[in-house]
């Protein structure tokens, strides 16, 4: 995953760019998988390597498909993602080892869900009673930060087309 | 697309499937991986395939783009909605209990239901909406271009 | 640091890693498709971060039988993380169809889609529009 990402950078024909990146969530989709998140890794397969990937080519055939190099020198870029990285890296010294069962994200909320899921909601997916019933708001706001982007999406593109045909009419007529 | 015939008949055979298995998804995603948002998304891609492989106007012809828009409002007022009913009940917003009152877990699996068939409306309206937006504008490209 | 500690961090590092690749991207690359690949390969990373974080060993999905026997030795990953990283993911391709509307709309207004170009372009107008309001200030002053 790290030789996609890094291919990425270097790379210039963005249809490859779209392309790696298609193979780069299939492969995150597989790595959620090993860890126990088939909902996510379900979800990760359909949006990155279907919907994403079809709305990038949408979006290169609409502008250009090759990537013009840039003058500028990556030393600073370089600087401040080595800086941003170390720090993050001195973050996760006091973080438990991977699958500690007794790391704190582990005690809380997290067992108390699957203790009561069997008795309050009665559904084998613990995934869908949290999503739908114990964090209901949560989902009730994800879905309208969705809706909102698609009326954003709406706005930006077909609907100025529809203004643009109106004022060529008044060009027309004047 | 039109003139690759083997693409246009396997498009045939999968759109249906596709569907089938999002709805399967959709509706069988309390006991197994799956829920509103991949069912949303499958759905969703049936109908892009059938547009990429078709056209735009074909595909528009089977899902107007009037319906996608009053989809994509309905998917959230029916979350919103059973939010309202539990509350008109006399129980608090997005209780579930108020389905079944005497089996609590019995309305859980209504109100669970419907929630997500609210998140599948509105993620298959947008979805197909934002494509249909894209596709609205690309300039016809031949296929020798790609 | 014992080869323990070593290992079970290993894998918080190499997302790291990851997400300073897409950062990278994001912050040197001047064009503005390769950005938003950029940020979705930083989300991406992300979403991995939390998912290892609700990771168990010996652990299974988090999904009980069918006829609900539920057998109290069986350890399940933590549910939680799932369902954030989720939601997350769909609202995640929302926003970058926002995103790539967004570039669609300027390379329709400005005809490219490099930042330098663009940068350039805003440098042009903002002189045009200072040229203006200079001559008409200038007037003002004179027909004083």
């Amino acid at each position: 995953m790290v030789l996609t990402a890094l291919a990425v950078v270097r790379m210039r024909s963005l249809f490859a760019v779209v392309m790696l990146s298609g193979i780069f969530t299939l492969l995150s989709a597989l790595l959620f998988v090993t860890m126990d998140a088939v909902d996510v890794a379900f979800t990760e397969a359909a949006v990155g390597a279907g919907i994403t990937t079809v709305l990038m080519l949408g979006t290169l055939a609409l502008t250009s498909r090759h990537e013009r190099p840039t003058a500028r020198s990556p030393l600073i870029p370089l600087f401040v993602v080595f800086v941003t990285g170390a720090a993050l890296i001195y973050g996760t010294m006091d973080m438990p080892n991977f699958g500690d069962p007794t790391a704190p994200a582990q005690t809380h909320v997290g067992a108390d869900y699957i203790a009561r899921t069997p008795e309050e909601i009665d559904l084998p997916n613990m995934v869908t009673a949290v999503l739908a019933s114990y964090r209901g708001y949560d989902t009730l706001g994800e879905v309208a930060v969705v809706f909102t982007a698609g009326i954003g999406v709406l706005l930006l593109i077909s609907g100025l087309r529809r203004r643009r045909r109106k004022d060529e009419d008044n060009e027309g007529s004047a | 697309m039109r003139h690759h015939l083997i693409l246009r008949v396997v498009t045939k055979l999968l759109v249906g499937t596709i569907i089938l298995f999002g709805l399967y998804v959709q509706f069988h995603g309390d006991f197994s991986p799956g829920g509103g948002f991949q069912a949303g998304v499958i759905i969703a891609v049936a109908f892009i395939l059938y547009g990429v492989v078709f056209s735009l106007d074909q595909v528009q012809r089977v899902f107007p783009p009037w319906l996608v828009h009053k989809l994509v409002a309905l998917g959230l007022l029916l979350y919103a909605g059973t939010g309202l009913f539990s509350f008109m009940r006399g129980f608090r917003y997005l209780d579930y209990a108020a389905f079944d009152p005497h089996h609590p877990s019995h309305g859980q699996h209504y109100g669970i239901l419907l929630v997500e068939a609210g998140v599948g409306i509105t993620v298959t309206g947008v979805m197909v909406a934002i494509y249909y937006a894209f596709a609205a504008r690309t300039p016809v490209i031949s296929d020798e271009e790609w | 640091m014992t080869s323990e500690f070593f290992f079970g961090h290993l894998n918080y590092w190499l997302f790291i890693i990851l997400m300073m690749t897409g950062l990278y991207i994001v912050v040197a690359k001047g064009n503005l498709v390769k950005k938003i690949v950029g940020l979705n390969i930083f989300q991406t990373s992300v979403f991995m971060f939390y998912i290892s974080i609700g990771n168990v060993t010996g652990g299974t999905a988090p999904i009980f039988p069918l006829d609900m026997k539920i057998d109290p030795d069986v350890i399940y990953s933590n549910p939680l993380p799932h369902v954030l990283i989720l939601t997350a993911i769909v609202v995640g391709v929302a926003t970058t169809a926002l995103g790539l509307a967004l570039i669609v709309r300027i390379r329709e207004e400005f005809g490219t889609i490099e930042e330098d170009a663009l940068l350039e372009l805003e440098h042009e107008i903002a002189r045009k529009v200072s040229d203006q309001h200079g001559e008409a200030m200038g007037g003002r002053h004179s027909g004083d």
